[in-house]
């Protein structure tokens, strides 16, 4: 198994540097946590020693049995890729190649959507309640299998075990239970019309979330009576793999759930092929106006869940310390690598010392590294690409102007890591508070009244999540009422029910995830 | 000390608690995976940080004697076990308590003021406070719920400072009873009304109520504590106690302190441990972390 970077505790110099913290961080006899302001240029300080070091508590591995290589998931069965091309995956953290994964070309994605077709007519005429129980079925094996999955999703994609453990997977298991639900009781979601499925469905799914997002696919498209060809992203493929594992235990009809891996160009042949009746894509705001023009005028069903630059907006009667909560898990949770992530925190001015304060103390306290060690808060980066991404935004919020606040911690040799960031003295116009950076990096700005804050949490071309930290009841549904984002979440945030429909408004996309909003994006309404 | 003063914007005692999100930060405290030496450590300390208790109405000096031998010597067979922080007991064990505990570093720590659902006429209070006083190095005070919850702040505070003025030198610990008090808001505000009447500790519970301590209450208490240092400078200590059987909630406990207040916190003179069972408990753990293997119950000796 790979070798394990260790997990240091970002622990803030006390005493040093100015940064948003006031001065009265640093009195004697209080907790002395203060935190080092650094640019770029400046190298944090060296982490300070703490006598109650949480010794390392590394998830186990030897469980797994991941095969060498890994083909493509076509009619049921594992197929070698025509042209015989694979690609390594690897483990962010260690850099070191976790599987080989096949590269499906124009050809094989041809084969699975004629696959996918095949299975269609048997698959759609089943009764619903037969559909169910396959869902069931897989539901149940996920939830067998979940800790399989969560240590694979670690593995692959540099994401905490305890969020792939606690979230996502469990989160999978619900969406497959959910929609299995639905199968039978489809007329109930449409009152007075027939639902009808599409076809085949090509479904392209992102990295940061692997086999969420392709539960969240995959299950209501199934549910519906779809078969679907699904591309995992190119650096997180191998939960897809074992799911594909899975949908075989399950004895899932041949066809109804194909994957092919690769990268943009097997996106790119399953959006245009002419057998796909519905495209689902979730991903990058560029890719997906990519995919609407290519999509123009030829009648293929679209819905698109692209990138955010969410809102948190904590007034002056929030519960600071809760507040401080939600902002940390709203933008560092999974590094970042949320669409919905809250990366612009809209403080109130009367509170904004003491609220950053706690929150560039609580950041100081977060555990970055080893993502398997189970007390690990935030893990590696997914790729070089996106760590490239990450550091060259975060040098022109410095470049700009704006302040940059980095705990001190020691971060792994090998692997891609980014210190968990916040940015204050921040202007709307700057490219850190405009651009999704998926990255842990978070925009402080201010505002005074509740106006403005609506006026400045609305001011991007985004619109898939805000927050609100308030205390008082009507302000939270004065708030949800003006802010464009398709969630609102109030006192929380990055709270995820597959009961609860997703999805953006504006260059955040279209089309719903979730509840019985989500269904439609799979069904003709007869 | 240089008094700093942070400005909260509402009264810092006033400050809400948000429910959903105080719990999920005590299940991630409660979930951190303290393994191995951090273990051992962890273990160490919350022996050193022990109130070993007794609050029975059987409690005779024969069981005060033996709680005082199990408090300086909690594993017989391991001398490398440090003795506990205090003995907790009535006030009519005290006497005894202090006997047996002369010349060691165990303190004395009796219940007062009406422990305890403190519902007796504040002089008799206060009266009871100043005699243990003459005798116990600690004394664990209940507050004035009834006070409390007919909203006489003052009347809490006041009766906290007179006893604080009653006991001299003595070290004060307020029992909030949170487990009465009917929310985490009203568990942030009572912690700042008894810290700023002059408590030396703040303490969750008696022991004879349900729900007594808590992980999220004492989040919420530890996040007082810490608000309280940063507006005035002055350091309260946190005591938990009741219901803590287990070396894994006492280690939850210390997980807490470590990632609210920080290592300023971990150590008996500003973090308590109020239990009785608990401590062969850890002991137990102690025994398996060190030799890998559980030993029987019977190994160890009852207090």
């Amino acid at each position: 198994m790979p070798t394990s970077p260790p997990t240091t505790s970002a622990r803030p110099e006390p005493g040093t540097g100015a940064g948003p913290v006031p001065a009265a961080a640093r009195v004697g006899d209080g907790p002395r946590r203060g935190g080092t302001s650094a640019s770029a240029a400046s190298a944090p300080a060296a982490a300070r020693a703490s006598a109650f070091v949480y010794a390392p508590a590394p998830e186990a591995t030897d469980h797994l049995r991941l095969r060498d290589r890994y083909p493509l998931f076509i009619g049921g069965r594992f197929q070698p890729p025509a042209a015989g091309v694979h690609r390594p995956t690897i483990n962010p953290a260690t850099e070191e190649m976790l599987a080989e994964v096949a590269e499906a070309d124009a050809e094989d994605v041809d084969r699975a959507v004629s696959a996918a077709r095949r299975a269609f007519p048997g698959w759609s005429r089943l009764p619903g309640a037969r559909r169910a129980r396959h869902l069931f079925r897989l539901a149940r094996l996920v939830q067998e299998r979940s800790r399989e999955l969560a240590v694979v999703e670690t593995l692959d994609g540099g994401k905490p075990i305890r969020e792939s453990r606690d979230v996502d997977i469990p989160l999978v298991a619900q969406h497959l239970f959910y929609h299995a639900g639905w199968a039978d009781k489809l007329p109930l979601a449409f009152p007075g019309a027939r639902p009808q499925p599409l076809g085949v469905c090509g479904q392209v799914i992102p990295w940061n979330f692997p086999l969420l997002m392709l539960a969240w696919k995959i299950a209501p498209a199934l549910a519906t009576g779809n078969t679907v060809v699904l591309k995992p992203a190119e650096t997180t493929p191998l939960t897809a793999m074992l799911f594909a594992e899975i949908c075989q235990q399950a004895e899932l009809p041949d066809g109804v759930v194909n994957l092919v891996t690769g990268g943009p160009d097997t996106g790119r042949a399953l959006v245009a092929h002419p057998g796909v009746a519905k495209v689902a894509f979730t991903g990058s705001t560029a890719v997906g106006k990519q995919i609407q023009r290519s999509l123009a005028g030829s009648g293929t069903a679209l819905t698109l869940e692209l990138g955010g630059k969410a809102a948190h907006v904590v007034f002056d009667d929030a519960p600071l310390d809760q507040a401080v909560e939600g902002v940390v898990n709203g933008i560092y949770f999974n590094q970042g690598h949320v669409c919905c992530a809250g990366s612009r925190l809209l403080v109130q001015e009367s509170i904004a010392e003491p609220f950053l304060r706690r929150l560039t103390e609580r950041v100081g306290r977060l555990r970055v590294g080893n993502p398997l060690d189970k007390n690990t808060d935030v893990g590696a980066i997914n790729s070089r690409e996106q760590l490239e991404r990450i550091t060259e935004l975060v040098a022109s919020g410095v470049a700009q102007g704006a302040r940059l606040f980095q705990p001190a911690c020691e971060l792994p040799g090998r692997g891609f890591w980014f210190r968990p960031s916040l940015f204050t003295e921040v202007s709307p116009s700057h490219r850190i508070a405009r651009e999704e950076i998926f990255g842990p990096v978070l925009a402080v700005m201010t505002f005074r009244t509740p106006e403005e804050a609506v006026e400045r949490a609305n001011n991007t071309r985004y619109g898939l999540s805000a927050g609100v930290w308030t205390t008082k009841g009507s302000r939270i549904l004065w708030m949800a009422q003006r802010m464009r984002a398709g969630v609102v979440w109030a006192n929380t945030f990055n709270r995820f029910d597959p009961a609860a429909p997703f999805g953006g408004f504006r260059e955040s996309g279209f089309g719903r995830e979730g509840g019985p909003q989500g269904l439609r994006g799979y069904v003709e309404l007869r | 000390m240089a008094a700093a003063v942070e400005t909260l914007p509402a009264p810092a005692s006033l400050q809400s608690v948000d429910q959903v999100e105080v719990e999920d930060r005590a299940r991630l405290f409660a979930s951190r995976s303290i393994k191995r030496a951090a273990k051992l450590w962890a273990l160490e300390l919350a022996v050193r940080c022990t109130d070993l208790t007794s609050l029975e109405g059987a409690d005779t000096p024969g069981r005060t004697a033996t709680l005082c031998a199990k408090a300086l010597r909690p594993d017989p067979e391991d001398e490398a076990v440090p003795p506990v922080a205090a003995v907790c007991v009535y006030p009519a064990q005290v006497g005894e308590a202090a006997t047996r505990l002369r010349g060691s570093p165990v303190r004395v720590a009796a219940v007062a003021t009406g422990f305890p659902s403190g519902q007796m006429p504040r002089e008799l209070k206060i009266a009871e406070a100043a005699e243990v006083a003459r005798i116990a190095d600690e004394i664990d005070m209940v507050m004035d719920r009834g006070a409390f919850l007919s909203g006489r702040y003052d009347a809490v505070q006041e009766e906290i400072a007179q006893v604080k003025a009653a006991i001299g030198d003595r070290h004060l610990k307020v029992i909030l009873e949170t487990g009465e008090l009917g929310g985490y808001d009203q568990v942030r505000h009572a912690s700042w009304l008894a810290m700023a009447a002059g408590a030396d500790f703040i303490k969750t519970s008696t022991g004879k109520i349900q729900p007594a301590a808590t992980l999220p209450v004492a989040v919420v208490m530890l996040e007082a504590i810490r608000d309280y240092a940063w507006s005035t400078g002055r350091a309260v200590g946190f005591k938990a106690a009741g219901g803590i059987r287990t070396a894994r909630q006492a280690i939850g406990y210390l997980v807490a302190v470590n990632e609210t207040l920080g290592d300023e916190w971990l150590t008996p003179e500003r973090f308590r441990l109020g239990a009785s069972s608990l401590l062969n408990d850890v002991l137990m753990q102690r025994a398996k972390e060190r030799s890998g293997a559980y030993q029987s119950a019977d190994d160890f000796s009852q207090a």
